[in-house]
């Protein structure tokens, strides 16, 4: 494919190609994914040292921090597949976009039971009203309206080009909401109990933190593809393709030239 | 186009106005909710008073989601928002004049309301102006997002539900701006920063919302 002289961007839009490079890719973002994590977590649990005011409790931002970053990475992901979905009609967009949200939202409540579990001994309570949890919650929401939106349509076409367009509202949204609870956070200058304490960080919990980002970003691709091949695959069940997968065929790849309207249909949804 | 859009507007307006009902609900509703709060907080007219911006603006942002799931049910049921879809005029203008009508029918009620709510809740002087300013401001917004979610949810199953989940987490930017003016105003602080991001909200919602509103009427229309 790399000989090509030019870059067909959208070849992984054909349900059965894209298939076939899920299950290349799959299992090595699954090793991936379990290597740098066992790593991550060695070196943050074993190599890293105590903080020198928050011990050992600060450890948990090894998993705080990414799944933090990978929630708001993945809303924007989202957003953009759900451009692609809506520009240029790509079915296989939409259903990439309606399979990273279930993670986004995943790594979202993540980052905030870690965070609550991380200030209960900092903070000296589970939860306060601080910018970054409102904003993180609020986001949580996003997702989750997202998702709600995708599954009240009957026609799952529709649906999908209503969450698509909800996504994109979203996105524009984020940042005015991000900067508006920032500032109210700051109004009420009482109950500001701020997370902007990182002194000079050890270059063992840096390393940690990058390994278990990485941890993270694969597993969200990996789980994100695999679901969005099941989603395609439950998509256009009625193809001949899908026929041939599910009797075990191997070179299910190859089926982007065959003359089934199922597969041709799903591709590129025309109106 | 202006004459078209004119004829839209005043149509739209004598619609939900000779439903007397439909305003009365919301005005109701409105009312009903900042009543509540008294009820559940007690009548100490300190608290009261420490409470009222924020009561206010929450009665104000649910009363506004109240009949959007009415703003284009009606006439997409009977088939008048396919024929709208239809006319020359950019389906945005049209989404435009809608909202625009929706707003002046049962948002405006709720700004003109407000100065005797807010005296209720201990608001007295200066900010009895300054609240319903930031209503006027504020509320338009509220409209402009909830045409978008009322658009979204367009014939699904629960739609009204669902639209309070998509769009109540779009609303916290004005919430915040819109009761931040009034809480300014109660600690004789400087709450026209609040006006002048309330001023920036509406004007960039005005041109892009009725660009996504219309863009989901299409979907729902196909």
């Amino acid at each position: 494919m790399s000989a090509r002289p030019r870059i067909r961007w959208f070849r992984f839009s054909s349900p059965p190609a894209f298939h076939a490079l899920v299950d290349r890719l799959v299992p090595w973002l699954w090793g991936g994914a379990a290597l740098l994590a066992v790593a991550g977590l060695y070196v943050g649990f074993f190599v890293a040292p105590p903080d020198y005011q928050q011990g050992n409790s600060y450890r948990i931002m090894f998993l705080h921090v990414p799944t933090a970053w990978m929630g708001m990475f993945l809303y924007l992901l989202m957003a953009i597949y759900a451009i692609i979905h809506l520009a240029w009609r790509v079915r296989l967009a939409d259903v990439m976009a309606r399979s990273l949200a279930p993670t986004g939202a995943l790594m979202t409540a993540l980052a905030l039971w870690t965070g609550s579990l991380w200030g209960a001994p900092t903070w000296g309570t589970y939860w306060v009203w601080d910018a970054r949890l409102t904003s993180s919650l609020i986001l949580l929401f996003l997702f989750l309206g997202y998702l709600a939106l995708h599954a009240a349509a009957t026609d799952r076409e529709k649906g999908g080009r209503a969450a698509s367009l909800l996504a994109i509202v979203g996105v524009v949204n984020v940042p005015i909401i991000y900067f508006s609870v920032k500032w109210w956070n700051t109004l009420h200058q009482g109950m500001s109990v701020t997370a902007t304490d990182a002194p000079s960080m050890a270059p063992s919990m840096f390393a940690a933190l990058l390994l278990m980002t990485l941890a993270c970003w694969l597993y969200a691709a990996a789980i994100g593809l695999r679901r969005a091949q099941v989603e395609a695959l439950e998509r256009s069940a009625d193809a001949g393709w899908v026929r041939r997968v599910m009797l075990g065929e191997t070179d299910a790849g190859t089926g982007q030239h065959d003359g089934d309207p199922g597969s041709a249909v799903l591709e590129r949804g025309r109106h | 186009m202006g004459r078209t859009l004119w004829t839209l507007l005043r149509r739209d307006v004598s619609l939900i106005v000779t439903r007397r009902q439909d305003v009365l609900t919301v005005v109701a509703f409105f009312a009903i909710v900042i009543m509540l709060f008294p009820l559940a907080v007690g009548p100490e007219p300190e608290i009261l008073r420490e409470l009222a911006p924020g009561a206010m603006w929450v009665a104000a942002a649910l009363a506004s989601l109240l009949a959007l799931d009415r703003l284009f049910a009606d006439d997409w049921r009977d088939g008048t928002l396919e024929q709208l879809a239809l006319i020359p005029q950019p389906l945005a203008l049209v989404v435009l004049a809608k909202v625009t009508a929706h707003w002046l029918a049962l948002g405006l009620p709720l700004v003109v309301l407000s100065p005797v709510l807010g005296y209720t809740l201990g608001l007295r002087g200066e900010e009895l102006v300054v609240l319903p300013v930031s209503l006027a401001l504020g509320t338009p917004v509220l409209a402009l997002l909830g045409a978008t979610g009322a658009a979204l949810t367009l014939g699904v199953r629960g739609g009204g539900a669902l639209m309070a989940l998509l769009i109540l987490p779009l609303f916290v930017p004005v919430l915040i701006l819109g009761s931040g003016a009034v809480s300014q105003a109660m600690q004789g602080g400087d709450f026209l920063p609040h006006y002048y991001l309330l001023g920036a909200l509406l004007v960039a919602a005005l041109p892009l919302t009725p660009l996504a509103v219309a863009a989901a009427l299409r979907i729902a229309l196909d």
